[in-house]
């Protein structure tokens, strides 16, 4: 696969400057707050941002780099963007946009994105989601070397959301170029991207697994930005209002949220309680394992238990004397877990 | 009962200023009637100015769009140092009396004028020949058009012309096949506005070109000479002018609700006005 790299890429912006390294192989997510200086990241790689530093190749062509007074007009970088707003062009009919960039007939791409039928609108009259195909389907009928999507669910609404977050984990797992995305929604990084860099005022704070960042934050802001454990599984039985859900390493828990086929559930690490006994109050959720992490931060500290991450106080940590290697439950409430993608199984 | 009293008075200033506006253009009217603006045209004086005028007006406003759109283009979408000074020079003409540009184009293309002894040397004499009208026409004329373009262009998203760019299109690519068409509605507006202004303009023609009947006599100016001599002829000229006006300006409010024109609602009047 291709690679796509930053080197100490600086932008000075308002009130901060940006200056980060990257290496972008496989899917890579930067998430932060708005403002921290991720959409201008995307830009610069684009080149509609001339940063002010640094160096940035794709492959073994070199894009920018300040010190040689190498830089490339963004038609010139083969890079496919996809805008928050999609900016497609309204006065364009789908297909006219798809084919813009003129290098492949639409018919494949329509195909693809299962737009075909849309092929004659023009985009002013097309859904949130229908948007977002034709975007991608635009940006991926240029051949790029590599893919960008600037906050690509922030323009849905939550019941759209869940669905194309889906089909993005489809499209991006079927990709063979390396994609870079920016959000502000940790759950979305981490149902997209394989590695994920939290990013604040311009600076790249840690990049890991998702599992990683949720287990072993490196400070306070980066616990708790990166919101949820993601647990994966498949819808098995319905109890008295509530969902059973078959995780990939056989466990069942309960949800109270409804879904179909495969589902990705978030618990929240502070929703989850660590105990070294197995509890018998009203959580219906417990996962018992040994414990494989601990990362204390200030008076908290991250314990995780499988494929969950607790957060619970220092004090309690020192009480249950909880070393790495132990066995313990963490157990979780139905109320404290939410679907954030489902799909209805095929056949 | 007091309220009532109140918008009862706004509704009879409206009434009235609505009136006195109305009136001149219903004396002109009343004056004249379709069958009489028929024969007038064949007054060679009526039909010499109506040729001379759209003569030059095509030329000056096609001058116009070709100079104007890249220049607004230019001022709309880059920053340099000097920018709010070419902008200001670009508005002057707008609020120049036309007599004082008039003057000034005597004074930088007239025989003795900045350029006149290097335009000799070319052969060309500008003042007094119809090519003079076309020019006093475009200076006087162009701020509207131009003033129109750089605010469409300034509307125009910038991530649109971002998105061509990363597919592939450079900047004159992305200029013809994303920005004109997004701007045509708003750019129909401006040249409407600027077209009626050159129709109307006199006090700079006459100060730079004169008023030479089939050479430089355009409507505006054929009515003032005609005024003391053939009443009928003053009132047929004016009632096609107003006509045209009228056409123009249905033109550009037509122009400007365009789907893609940026909805910032209709661009100032000013400058419509006679040139007088």
């Amino acid at each position: 696969m291709a690679k796509l790299t930053l080197d100490r890429v600086t932008v000075p912006l308002r009130t901060f400057e940006l200056s980060l390294s990257l290496e972008v192989g496989s899917t890579v997510a930067l998430v932060g707050p708005s403002g921290a200086g991720k959409s201008t990241v995307l830009n610069a790689i684009a080149g509609l941002v001339k940063p002010a530093a640094g160096r940035i190749t794709c492959n073994d062509e070199t894009w920018f780099d300040a010190e040689r007074g190498v830089f490339e007009p963004p038609e010139r970088r083969r890079i496919g963007l996809v805008f928050q707003d999609y900016a497609l062009f309204p006065h364009l009919t789908v297909r006219k946009n798809i084919e813009y960039a003129k290098r492949n007939s639409a018919d494949e791409y329509l195909d693809r994105f299962r737009i075909g039928h849309l092929a004659d609108s023009v985009p002013g009259s097309l859904s949130g989601g229908e948007r977002q195909r034709v975007a991608l389907a635009r940006a991926l009928a240029r051949d790029p070397e590599i893919l960008l999507l600037d906050e690509p669910l922030a323009a849905l609404d939550a019941h759209t959301k869940i669905e194309v977050r889906l089909e993005l984990q489809q499209l991006l797992a079927s990709l063979e170029i390396p994609t870079l995305l920016v959000t502000h929604d940790f759950e979305d990084a981490a149902a997209l991207a394989d590695q994920v860099g939290v990013i604040v005022e311009g600076r790249l704070r840690q990049t890991g697994t998702p599992a990683d960042l949720v287990a072993r934050p490196a400070d306070p802001f980066v616990a708790s930005f990166t919101g949820a454990n993601l647990l994966h599984g498949e819808r098995r039985v319905t109890g008295l209002g509530t969902t059973g859900i078959r995780l990939d390493d056989g466990t069942v828990v309960s949800t109270a949220d409804d879904g179909e086929g495969a589902l990705v559930l978030a618990v929240y690490p502070w929703d989850v309680t660590i105990s070294t006994t197995r509890p018998g109050d009203s959580a219906m959720n417990v996962i018992a394992g040994s414990i494989t992490a601990i990362t204390e931060l200030g008076n908290r500290a991250r314990v995780t238990v499988g494929p969950l991450t607790a957060e619970i106080t220092v004090d309690s940590l020192r009480r249950l004397g909880l070393e790495p290697g132990q066995q313990a439950f963490a157990s979780f409430k139905a109320t404290g877990t939410r679907v954030v993608a489902s799909r209805p199984s095929e056949g | 009962m007091r309220r009532a009293l109140g918008f009862g008075l706004f509704v009879a200033v409206a009434v009235v200023t609505l009136a006195f506006l109305a009136l001149p253009i219903v004396g002109i009217f009343a004056h004249t009637s379709p069958g009489k603006v028929l024969d007038q045209l064949s007054n060679p004086v009526v039909k010499d100015a109506f040729i001379v005028t759209l003569k030059t007006s095509v030329v000056a406003q096609t001058t116009i769009v070709l100079f104007g759109t890249p220049t607004a283009y230019l001022l709309a979408t880059r920053r340099f140092p000097g920018h709010s000074l070419a902008v200001t020079l670009v508005e002057l003409p707008l609020v120049l009396p036309p007599a004082v540009a008039g003057v000034g184009l005597l004074a930088a293309l007239g025989r003795f004028g900045l350029l006149g002894s290097t335009l000799r040397t070319f052969g060309i004499e500008l003042p007094f020949t119809q090519a003079a009208v076309t020019v006093a026409v475009a200076y006087v004329a162009s701020p509207l058009y131009i003033r129109q373009a750089i605010a469409v262009f300034e509307a125009t998203d910038p991530h649109l012309t971002a998105a061509s760019r990363t597919l592939g299109a450079g900047p004159v690519r992305t200029f013809f096949r994303v920005v004109l068409p997004l701007s045509r509605g708003g750019l129909i507006a401006g040249l409407a506005l600027s077209f009626a202004r050159g129709l109307g303009e006199f006090g700079a023609t006459i100060m730079f070109a004169g008023s030479l009947a089939k050479v430089t006599q355009t409507l505006p100016l054929a009515i003032y000479q005609e005024f003391d001599v053939n009443f009928n002829a003053t009132l047929a000229m004016s009632a096609v002018l107003v006509l045209i006006s009228a056409v123009l300006l249905l033109t550009l409010r037509i122009g400007l609700s365009w789907r893609s024109s940026p909805s910032t609602g209709s661009p100032s009047l000013l400058g419509l006005s006679s040139s007088r």
